[in-house]
């Protein structure tokens, strides 16, 4: 269970992460406040998944401990979560995927055995619910916008298209998650989530890119380039001051 | 008696009565040019001081320090959002207002063209920059101008946990390991004066704050706040237990305040002219986010009006 | 290009029972996004529980130079008042 755990809390983390790298950057001043309430979410999120785990460990660690003293090979989140920000529109297209995944799950992981686990799901979804709506929206206002915005959507979707696989394709410990009833095997939800895709896509007027090769890796481990820079920064005074107190 | 005189007497009796003025009312051009001129340039304070603290999100040392001070940046978009949309009721578009900031022309708070070099420096800020911030926004609350006093009650009703915020992280530093509390000190050491500097130079020095003070946008002068401000911060550094970088700092029992050193005027004004350390970073920050998300902007007018066109 | 959104009027119900209060404005290119920026902007503490938004420039004031046929006549009209009318003092419930 730990991780399961581990991994609804990283994807979390990092997603959480990236969006924060935007704040004070933003199109606008709107637009930059609602990334950060988003931010805020994931890494709330994240805080109550690790909160939790640490609980479970029984070794008196803390929400802390799980994020700032693991390695890149101890983190469990999707490859997509830490792929850099880009342009807005590949930000956009980063959220909407996952956000579309993770409004599926969250509905199932409140179904639960563990009392815990659901209630948290159940915070995290009405959450998620609306970050589902923000980014489909702007999915669809790039999409449907200019030009430029159209080839600038249509470019990111297309780029991030093969990071898609990995949401769906679960990992030993979901499996293992799904079957002792505490957790979600994503491919029950597989079915919902592609049609939410396709849906908002073609809202957006743009195409549905061809399922070719996917990346996988991120779930056990295997992490792209870019996880170690984000714990470089992340990490950066845990590592420097090991034992103190902030 | 012409015209405008009576207009301007008839003003100034309001202003006397402690009556707001409204975007719509008559006003002297010279205040509604003077309050644009403050107002855009406390609003632009508030997003370029997102960056230096922004600097910080993702290196924050704990889960609870990164989502505090992430709600504190964005407290600062949201207070310049605020601030804007009370300029906007003067008449200028927030487009206008950004384009003088972009292209130079409009001033912004100088302390914020300082880096921010370690975690304690998040705490400084804090305690000392938004310390400073608070005493100058209060008074602004009684503003004359009834849409900036609107938006300075509901900004300095978030900003209240900012100073909290800076404050428990020094403590926790200057309480912490030797190194920690080095880290602190050198923070205070660094942010001290700048802090002092942002109540603006010495009344006499002051040219505009006469005709503020009449018009009841400025209540305090610029050395009666920077005053208070030393006299609270000398107590609150002893809690801390961190030293303030300033030898003549002494207890004065005849005027009922503390003394405190000459301020380098100098530092000050060649900022101001744009030589601090980070003036450029700053300022090209603001532009590439705005240049950079114009494609955004234009993409959400167009689909809106697409929308527009197909429901009527 | 001007990229700049239309101004809205932002109004909240901070609780159940309450009327919509006017609390600021924002930028918005239509009225989703205004409703959702109003959301991300002014309800981080929640402040609301219903919001509007209206383009600012559907909204119609009064003018200042007008103030005086607007509202003075309704000064002198105190017996729309209670306290217009004497009711001795043991009368209850009035």
């Amino acid at each position: 269970m730990q991780e399961y755990l581990l991994h609804l809390a990283d994807n979390a983390l990092i997603l959480g992460h990236r969006l924060s790298e935007w704040c004070g950057h933003g199109p606008a001043l709107e637009i930059d406040m609602a990334m950060t309430n988003i931010s805020l979410d994931l890494i709330g999120q994240a805080r109550n998944l690790y909160a939790y785990a640490a609980e479970l460990e029984g070794q008196g660690k803390t929400e802390d401990d799980l994020a700032y003293l693991r390695d890149v090979n101890g983190f469990r989140n999707v490859l997509l979560v830490e792929q850099p920000n880009g342009d807005f529109a590949q930000t956009i297209a980063r959220s909407f995927f996952y956000d579309s995944y993770n409004y599926f799950y969250q509905k199932a992981l409140c179904e639960s055995h563990d009392k815990q686990l659901a209630a948290i799901a159940e915070k995290s979804l009405k959450e998620v619910a609306y970050h589902l709506r923000w980014s489909s929206e702007w999915a669809i206002r790039l999409g449907d916008g200019t030009e430029e915005s159209k080839q600038k959507m249509q470019a990111a979707i297309d780029d991030l298209w093969s990071f898609r696989g990995e949401l769906l394709t679960p990992a030993a410990y979901e499996i293992e998650a799904a079957k002792a009833g505490y957790g979600v095997n994503p491919l029950e939800i597989k079915e919902e989530v592609e049609k939410k895709l396709q849906e908002i896509l073609l809202e957006a007027t743009l195409d549905l890119p061809a399922d070719g090769w996917m990346h996988s890796g991120g779930k056990t481990g295997r992490h792209s380039e870019h996880l170690g820079f984000i714990l470089a920064e992340m990490q950066f005074l845990q590592r420097a001051y090991p034992d103190s107190t902030w | 008696m012409s015209h405008q005189v009576e207009l301007e007497e008839r003003f100034q009796a309001r202003i006397d009565a402690e009556q707001k003025i409204e975007p719509k009312d008559w006003m002297p051009d010279a205040y509604r040019k003077t309050l644009v001129r403050q107002i855009s340039q406390h609003a632009h304070s508030e997003i370029v001081g997102m960056l230096p603290e922004g600097n910080w999100i993702t290196r924050a040392p704990s889960l609870r320090r990164k989502v505090a001070l992430l709600a504190k940046v964005q407290d600062e978009a949201g207070h310049g959002l605020y601030l804007y949309a009370a300029a906007e009721t003067l008449g200028v578009s927030r487009d206008e207002l950004y384009d003088e900031l972009h292209t130079g022309k409009a001033k912004y708070s100088s302390i914020f063209n300082y880096p921010t070099l370690s975690w304690a420096d998040i705490g400084a800020v804090g305690w000392l920059v938004d310390g400073a911030a608070i005493m100058n926004q209060v008074p602004l609350c009684k503003c004359s101008f009834g849409p900036y006093a609107r938006a300075m009650v509901r900004v300095c009703k978030e900003e209240s946990f900012h100073q909290r915020q800076g404050f428990e992280i020094m403590m926790t530093l200057s309480h912490g390991s030797p190194a920690q509390k080095q880290m602190a000190q050198d923070a205070l050491n660094r942010w001290w004066w700048p802090s002092l500097m942002m109540f603006g130079p010495n009344d006499d020095a002051s040219p505009h704050s006469a005709q503020s003070m009449k018009w009841k946008i400025k209540r305090y002068s610029n050395d009666d706040l920077r005053q208070k401000f030393v006299d609270v911060m000398v107590e609150q550094a002893e809690v801390l237990e961190l030293t303030i970088p300033d030898p003549d700092i002494k207890w004065n029992e005849e005027r009922g305040h503390y003394d405190f050193g000459e301020i380098n005027w100098e530092e000050f004004h060649n900022i101001i002219r744009g030589n601090g350390p980070c003036n450029k970073e700053r300022l090209a920050a603001r532009k590439d986010a705005w240049d950079q998300g114009l494609w955004v902007r234009e993409a959400a007018t167009a689909y809106a009006a697409k929308r527009k066109k197909k429901a009527s | 290009m001007n990229s700049e959104f239309p101004l809205w009027e932002v109004f909240i119900r901070s609780h159940g029972g309450l009327n919509h209060k006017h609390v600021g404005s924002l930028h918005a290119a239509d009225a989703d996004m205004a409703l959702e920026n109003a959301r991300d902007v002014y309800t981080r503490r929640q402040e609301g529980v219903s919001i509007w938004v209206v383009p600012s420039e559907a909204i119609t004031a009064s003018d200042p130079e007008d103030s005086d046929p607007f509202f003075e006549p309704a000064k002198d009209k105190i017996y729309r008042h209670p306290t217009f009318y004497k009711v001795p003092d043991n009368v209850k419930h009035m």
